[in-house]
């Protein structure tokens, strides 16, 4: 499928989701389909780096709170619209990643990864001792009354931009894995000494990978601050980010967007069940179990399953 | 902020005390880390774990925790070779420690901190020993003894480590483990079986240090989170794979984290050993006393 196909296509179910959020009768609907969308990005995000490149992002729940919390402190100082929020997060995101990636993706990747688990509590250190975006007390974010494009209540716009912004990061991640970078990052992956010596320059393409990655984690965070109407640090650096972002692709399979895409989906859905039947606390400790199971008996996660049936059928 | 010696005084040595819980922390990851390359970063919930296995049979039995938790090590030995062996089994055997080995880890974090949740709620546990109010003082300097006795032990345990590493047939099996695998197996020495008995050792440790923690302060579920920073942090700094090393990069820390909660406010604490981390991990990788 070429890429403009891809786009197209892309396009066409996002405004069919857009759509179908005109049946919805229950606002809870909008919540879960949110939630749900969120970890597909997210998912993606990690994917770019952990999947394609073969680094682990311990720190996803970092990058999300820095999107969010940039959200915060544009609404506290500028009274910024939305969108404008939504590209500052995202950039400041992508230079984060590219920061943690020039100090220490130059070394063994387990360094990288342990930067980032380290990452997530330095930041969130500083952003409870800063009062201007209400410290450990969290900060109100009082929605605006007017609803634009003549959509019945806010939670309907965050949802659109939702699908929008999953959309483009489904984009993002698909165009990256045909071009010649997704062929650089596979190389890197594999061998990074093999790539390296054939001229692949392994520490640029890791550099961009981590910088993509993080902006879009960043990207997905920008919301919620209108989406909860309410945040505290520890629920934007809530480990369950980092934890569910590394889960999906691995549940799902790491070699394509589309694994992240079937783990968020299928995981998300589960949780959102799980959360309403039983407790949150049981549908963290689901996630963790299914993680550690799929890593060890399954380790190319559904979408291995797939081609291993395609595989059978073929010959 | 009042710059007296006293607290000076008080800071250091609260700091070195801390410093030597902290190389009790520490010491397992020097060991799976930094000797095995087995990149445990579960290893703080199990530190979390035997703190609450403490907190337990102290409450049942009325016993010392940290004397319990010496006599239950080769319960978190047996633990440490039973996930050594799926960990082997499942990633290194493949090759893909990297990527799918620190997930599996993560995961187990996850799991433990979640299921301790689950059981024991978010409150904050703390094990009252007949020594846990006693301070001694000698002038103006406190001697905590919540702080000493977790110092003398762990201490002890560090150097006897130490000791059966570079002193013992097997331990020195464990080095070589760390230098170079092939070797070993041309010497008809299996080095999974090495690993294995290094990795369990490295857990018993956590185990260990678990007890310290609860006696020294209040522990909850989700507090191990707060130690993955500073068990990599002080193995970083000492460099990777020197016992003597850990011992002194987790004196560095504690002396750093004492003197930031002394003179800026225990809630930039965490920052430090994490800032410690990242500075370390892009100026000097092989850390102070590194190979």
């Amino acid at each position: 499928m070429r890429n403009r196909t891809f786009v197209v296509i892309v396009l066409v179910v996002a405004v069919a989701l857009m759509a179908a959020s005109r049946l919805a009768i229950n606002d809870y609907y909008f919540s879960a389909a949110y939630t749900v969308l969120q970890f597909v990005i997210l998912a993606t995000a990690w994917n770019i780096l952990g999947g394609y490149t073969g680094y682990v992002n311990f720190g996803s729940a970092a990058f999300f709170a820095v999107g969010a919390y940039t959200t915060v402190f544009l609404n506290k100082w500028l009274h910024a619209p939305l969108p404008l929020m939504i590209v500052a997060g995202t950039v400041v995101a992508g230079l984060l990643g590219l920061g943690v990636g020039y100090l220490t993706l130059r070394m063994r990747g387990v360094f990288f990864a342990i930067a980032t688990l380290a990452l997530a509590v330095v930041l969130y250190t500083l952003v409870v001792n800063w009062d201007y975006v209400g410290g450990a007390r969290g900060a109100y974010i009082i929605l605006p009354r007017e609803v634009p494009f003549g959509l019945p209540r806010y939670v309907h716009l965050l949802y659109a931009t939702m699908v929008l912004m999953s959309a483009f990061a489904l984009i993002v991640a698909r165009t990256i894995e045909r071009s010649f970078i997704g062929r650089g990052l596979a190389a890197i992956r594999d061998d990074e000494i093999a790539a390296e010596c054939s001229g692949v320059p392994t520490l640029r393409l890791k550099l961009l990978s981590a910088t993509v990655s993080g902006a879009l984690m960043g990207m997905a965070g920008t919301t919620l601050p209108y989406y909860l109407s309410y945040v505290e640090p520890s629920a934007a650096f809530n480990l369950s980010y980092a934890v569910n972002s590394i889960a999906m692709p691995l549940i799902g399979g790491m070699t394509s967007w589309l694994g992240p895409l079937i783990g968020a989906v299928l995981l998300g859905t589960v949780q959102q069940v799980v959360q309403v039947t039983v407790s949150s606390a049981w549908n963290l400790l689901i996630v963790g179990v299914l993680l550690v199971a799929f890593v060890t008996l399954a380790p190319n996660g559904i979408m291995g399953w797939v081609d291993a049936w395609r595989r059978k059928n073929a010959s | 902020m009042e710059f007296s010696t006293a607290l000076v005084l008080n800071a250091i040595v609260a700091g070195l005390l801390l410093g030597g819980f902290y190389a009790a922390v520490s010491v397992g990851i020097s060991i799976s880390f930094g000797m095995l390359d087995v990149v445990n970063i579960a290893h703080p919930a199990f530190i979390i774990a035997g703190s609450y296995i403490a907190y337990i049979v102290n409450e049942r039995f009325g016993f010392d925790p940290i004397l319990v938790s010496l006599v239950l090590s080769p319960l978190f030995f047996a633990l440490g070779m039973l996930i050594y062996r799926v960990y082997y089994l499942c990633f290194e055997r493949r090759g893909q420690e990297s990527l799918r080995g620190l997930a599996f880890f993560f995961g187990i974090l996850f799991i433990t901190e979640v299921t301790l949740l689950l059981i024991f709620g978010v409150d904050y546990r703390l094990v009252e020993t007949h020594y846990s109010s006693v301070t001694l003082r000698l002038g103006a300097v406190d001697f905590p003894l919540r702080l000493v006795v977790p110092f003398a032990v762990s201490l002890a345990m560090v150097v006897g480590l130490q000791i059966f590493l570079s002193r013992t047939f097997f331990g020195r099996a464990v080095l070589a483990v760390a230098q170079d695998q092939l070797a070993l197996r041309l010497m008809a020495i299996d080095p999974v079986r090495v690993k294995e008995f290094a990795f369990a050792l490295s857990i018993a440790t956590a185990g260990v240090a678990g007890a310290f923690l609860i006696v020294i302060q209040p522990v909850q579920p989700s507090i191990g989170r707060e130690y993955i920073g500073l068990v990599f942090a002080v193995c970083v700094l000492g460099g990777l794979g020197s016992i003597w090393g850990t011992l002194l990069g987790a004196f560095i820390l504690g002396l750093a984290e004492s003197f930031t909660s002394t003179f800026l406010g225990p809630s930039w604490a965490p920052a430090v050993s994490f800032g410690t981390l990242l500075l370390a991990l892009a100026f000097k990788p092989s850390g102070l006393l590194g190979r």
